[in-house]
């Protein structure tokens, strides 16, 4: 114990003035424990690092042990809320986020349509961590002891009882290796995780003048958020519509067909667009030629006055130090009830690493998330976890500024399969209307209220 | 058995635990539940919930807010505020979502995915949170070291 614990060695009781140094390190968490937890409580309220009152809680009942959680986006921030709501505050939760902001995936698409500016999709962590009591480390995760049960940053470490690990994505640039390099991304860039990419392509489509061509391109399933990629070929399209109406847009998709939504789709593209999308299936790309703006796929070559390449992806960096994504070398086994690691006891993994065979979304990641919460909780006070969860998804994509279609689902767990699998009655809307759009408008409000409150 | 822990709603407890639990397993949590809370202090401030109703309605929360409690913000249509709502409303307007005797453009599909169990012990979950209205995280500029 006191050899995993070096700073809590170095605390003296008698002495908090002493001890002040140490505890204003921002690892100072790495020595929770269950027995130096009154210590350390008291020493917080010391330093300011945590609100008295939750740190009296803390102080006065012992918790049930303490939660590490890598990443805070949609799943993570999800799981610590959810665990500190749900644990009554008996569990501590430390969360490690390399960004010092939430930008939001979902809605970035219509940045690019022009009908959304990225600051209004870009939030702060200060709400979710101050009402729930979650430690925050804002640090990047380098490596994962499990025998030891500590996660190791740039700046320091910190101990677990049960580590949860959402880091999202990784683009699988091997294939592509023109597109490795932040310079070749200025030129191309992905978007796909919301931020500066979205901003810069947007910019982009600006500076078009009328006539010219967007290219963008869709890798084979599974990837992040299934309808995404032709949402944006129609915020794209709405957007040359309304300001470049002689413009073009080709969708080089990897798969045989429209993956999600497709008669929904098709019908937009037919109608709502036609003539100008110019959808292309089983175009995977072989070769990117950056500066000439150029995308090869197996049967053409085909030029861009912009060009968005999605690149294949597989489970966030955080998630491939234990090698956990073990399908494919890309997803990561889990046991549907916990969201436990097939390959690393107490370690969970939620979100777009994991291999569920159920669409990517942020809908999604917070469902695996309040899963994977209810079961440490249950885990880390003796009790069973529910034996077959249950969770509703409900995925919106924009047409246009305006009209919005959808795809829902319930989720039942199936025993028998050990998988989670699509209840009956599930389906997508009857056509793109406005009454839809304002529906996902309340969605994206009411999920990073959940998400960031 | 059950009436050895603090609870306020004897029906209620019983009516979440036979939807998902054999008696066997109940005896099993029980007693465990009682030793943690001895051992603790920290369970038995509040009956243990049923963790599958609790998560199932905590998955509405993408629309609904957390705990049912949305979010009002003036640009879009305000959805229904499920805590605190009359149990019988909802099970009467979530069987004629399931039936398609209510139109709707996406709630039919969350409800015909639902048991008629599930749909009740909702209701009774969503009557049981307290309304407060729910709070926006505040937009930011997105910063420069931002990926
Ligand atoms: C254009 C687009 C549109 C979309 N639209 C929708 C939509 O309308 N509806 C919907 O439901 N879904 C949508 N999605 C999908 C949704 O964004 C993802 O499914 C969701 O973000 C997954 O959540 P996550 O927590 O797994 O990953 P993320 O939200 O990406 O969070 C991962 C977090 O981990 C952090 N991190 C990673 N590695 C480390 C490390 N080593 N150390 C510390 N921190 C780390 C990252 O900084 C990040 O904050 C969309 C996606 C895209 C790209």
């Amino acid at each position: 114990m006191s050899k995993s614990h070096p700073t809590f060695d170095k605390l003296d009781p008698l002495n908090p003035s002493a001890n002040q140094h140490l505890l204003n390190r921002r690892n100072f968490i790495k020595s929770l424990s269950l027995g130096s937890y009154g210590l350390m409580a008291n020493g917080l309220i010391a330093t300011g690092l945590l609100g008295s009152q939750n740190a009296m809680a803390l102080a006065s009942k012992p918790p049930l042990g303490h939660v590490v959680i890598i990443g805070g986006g949609y799943a993570g921030t999800t799981a610590a809320k959810y665990i500190r709501m749900w644990s009554l505050n008996n569990i501590a939760v430390t969360v490690i986020e390399k960004s010092s902001q939430f930008v939001s995936c979902p809605v970035s698409n219509l940045v690019l349509g022009g009908s959304k500016n990225i600051n209004e999709l870009t939030f702060g962590y200060d709400l979710v961590q101050k009402n729930h009591g979650i430690e925050w480390v804002h640090d990047e995760v380098t490596g994962i002891d499990t025998v030891a049960r500590k996660v190791k940053m740039a700046r320091g470490e910190i101990s677990y009882d049960r580590l949860i690990i959402a880091p999202g994505i990784d683009f699988m640039y091997e294939s592509l290796p023109n597109l490795a390099t932040e310079e070749a991304q200025q030129l191309v860039p992905n978007a796909w995780k919301a931020g500066w990419q979205t901003v810069n392509l947007r910019k982009q489509l600006e500076a078009l003048s009328d006539g010219s061509i967007f290219v963008m391109s869709i890798p084979k399933a599974p990837y992040r958020c299934p309808p995404g990629p032709y949402e944006r070929a129609c915020q794209v399209a709405s957007y040359f519509k309304a300001h470049k109406p002689a413009s073009k847009v080709i969708v080089l998709d990897a798969n045989a067909e429209i993956i999600s939504k497709k008669a929904l789709f098709t019908k937009v593209f037919n109608e709502m667009y036609a003539n100008m999308i110019d959808y292309r299936p089983n175009s995977l790309i072989v070769e990117v030629d950056v500066a000439n703006k150029t995308a090869k796929t197996e049967f053409e070559t085909v030029e861009a006055d912009v060009l968005n390449i999605i690149p294949p992806q597989r489970a966030g960096k955080a998630a491939q130090i234990l090698s956990l994504n073990n399908i494919d070398k890309r997803w990561c086994e889990v046991d549907f009830l916990t969201y436990e690691s097939k390959i690393a006891a107490n370690v969970h993994v939620i979100g777009d690493s994991v291999s569920s065979g159920l669409p990517k979304s942020a809908h999604m990641a917070t469902s695996q998330a309040r899963v994977c919460a209810s079961a440490i909780v249950a885990l880390m006070s003796q009790q069973q976890p529910d034996p077959a969860p249950v969770f509703a998804n409900t995925c919106y994509s924009y047409v246009n500024d305006k009209m919005a279609i959808h795809v829902a689902n319930v989720y039942r767990y199936d025993a028998t399969k050990k998988i989670m699998l699509a209840a009956d009655g599930g389906g997508v809307s009857d056509k793109p209307s406005e009454l839809e759009a304002s529906y996902a408008a309340a969605w994206a409000n009411n999920i990073w209220s959940d998400v960031l409150t | 058995m059950l009436s050895s822990h603090t609870l306020n709603n004897k029906r209620l407890r019983l009516a979440y635990f036979d939807c998902v639990l054999t008696s066997s397993v109940l005896l099993i949590m029980s007693t465990l539940i009682t030793s943690v809370a001895q051992a603790a202090e920290v369970i038995s401030i509040k009956p243990a919930p049923n963790l599958h109703i609790r998560t199932l309605a905590a998955s509405c929360a993408a629309c609904h807010g957390t705990n049912g409690n949305p979010i009002n913000v003036k640009n879009f249509t305000a959805l229904p505020i499920l805590a605190g709502l009359d149990t019988q409303y909802f099970i009467t307007q979530m069987l004629a979502f399931k039936s398609g005797e209510r139109p709707a453009t996406v709630m039919h599909h969350h409800a015909k995915g639902l048991t008629i169990d599930e749909i009740n012990l909702l209701a009774i979950y969503f009557s049981q949170q307290k309304r407060i209205s729910g709070i926006s995280p505040k937009p930011q500029l997105l910063k420069a070291d931002h990926e």
